[in-house]
């Protein structure tokens, strides 16, 4: 019940702009209807994307939280990635990781300019 | 009036999100190949495009989500994602809630669903309106299949759901062009994003332009997930346009690998 709520309160602030202000005034406040561990709540301040996607949050919601935070793209991707190296494997859902830690499948293209300043 | 167009395409949120981190070549090229499609779907002039999407949990929840559901509003908001992230600005798109209700009432001959005169949409409807309708002045329907949350509907239930989105517009004096959105094996929104099972995507592509419906069926859960990851849950968006398309035999336009988009970038469309 308790991943159950903090996907709800993902959810709801993914499309609320109001609550998405509210969360940004005071980020422990908006958390109090909602029923969640201390590791959640604590989770969700921060917000620490590699505990979020361990404890099974779906991706996609994770993904669009992870935009209202202006975390970019890559850096999203090594978040997870950091945050399965430290907490173990998706407990549940079907978002899970199958590649290894080191292991990238979506470089950024390496444009030619680049190539050639170096 | 019958179906006077019907087609599927790729929405992943990178393809307008990161266009700048993809290969310039292969990206052009099937930004063109979307840009097609959109010259096509002008041409059919059609009143209204139902545009069969698999959300991200933009409007349903895991404390009411509906396997089939359409909505029925004068217009509709997105994206819900950050717009700088999204590549997307804010946008009200136009809807028509009298026709959504005709449409509706037509489809529940064949198919249980849930309307919804409220709908946010996200990347699944607005990276695809972004290149097919860029002035966001046509009206749409707005559907979704529940790919993301199981149970998911059976695969021969999204069939039955095309026919019956068919059998509706078949039943309607209005133009009606029904695009489909989805990925086809892709693992979204997670470390693994990137990862592509091309193969795959070119064996369902065939069904798909076959239009063969037990091949088309010829899949499980449990398969696709390891096979195609989560995101290949959203065939069922494709397999609902090959139903409504009745037969009608299908040509692949483009079908490219764009890791940083997260999938085989496709698009493809019946001869109605």
């Amino acid at each position: 019940m308790s991943l159950y709520a903090v996907q709800k309160f993902l959810y709801e602030i993914n499309r609320s702009e109001t609550l998405q202000a509210a969360y940004t005034a005071d980020r422990h406040a908006v958390l109090e209807p909602y029923d969640l561990t201390d590791e959640e709540i604590d989770a969700l301040v921060e917000p620490d994307i590699g505990l979020l996607f361990h404890i099974g949050v779906n991706g996609q919601i994770l993904m669009h939280f992870a935009a209202f935070h202006q975390i970019e793209w890559q850096d999203y991707l090594q978040r997870m990635r950091d945050g399965i190296d430290e907490h173990g494997p998706v407990r549940e859902g079907v978002y899970a990781m199958t590649i290894g830690l080191d292991e990238r499948v979506a470089p950024v293209h390496e444009r030619a300019e680049d190539r050639e300043g170096r | 009036m019958p179906l006077v167009f019907a087609g599927v395409c790729s929405h992943a949120p990178g393809i307008t999100g990161r266009s700048d981190q993809a290969d310039p070549d292969v990206r052009d090229r099937f930004y063109a190949a979307f840009d097609r499609m959109r010259v096509d779907l002008t041409a059919a002039r059609p009143d209204v495009v139902v545009i069969i999407a698999a959300e991200h949990f933009a409007n349903f929840f895991m404390d009411n989500m509906p396997s089939f559901a359409i909505g029925m509003a004068d217009h509709y908001d997105g994206p819900i994602e950050d717009p700088g992230w999204l590549g997307i600005e804010r946008q009200r798109v136009p809807g028509n809630r009298e026709l959504s209700q005709r449409f509706i009432t037509q489809v529940m001959n064949g198919s249980d669903v849930s309307y919804a005169e409220e709908w946010k949409f996200d990347h699944g409807i607005m990276v695809p309106l972004h290149f097919l309708t860029p002035g966001y002045d046509v009206p749409v329907i707005p559907v979704n299949v529940n790919c993301q949350g199981p149970p998911l509907a059976p695969l021969q239930r999204a069939w039955t759901f095309g026919e019956s989105i068919r059998a509706a517009c078949d039943a309607l004096p209005e133009r009606i062009a029904v695009v489909g959105t989805g990925g086809i094996s892709h693992w979204p929104a997670t470390p693994d994003s990137g990862k592509i099972n091309v193969e795959w995507d070119l064996d369902f592509m065939d069904r798909w332009c076959r239009n063969d419906r037990d091949a088309l069926l010829d899949y499980d859960d449990l398969t696709v997930y390891a096979d195609a990851g989560q995101g290949g849950f959203e065939i069922r968006t494709f397999i609902t346009v090959a139903a409504a398309a009745d037969g009608a035999k299908g040509t692949v336009h483009f079908c490219e690998p764009i890791p940083i988009f997260a999938v085989s970038c496709t698009i493809a469309t019946y001869e109605i």
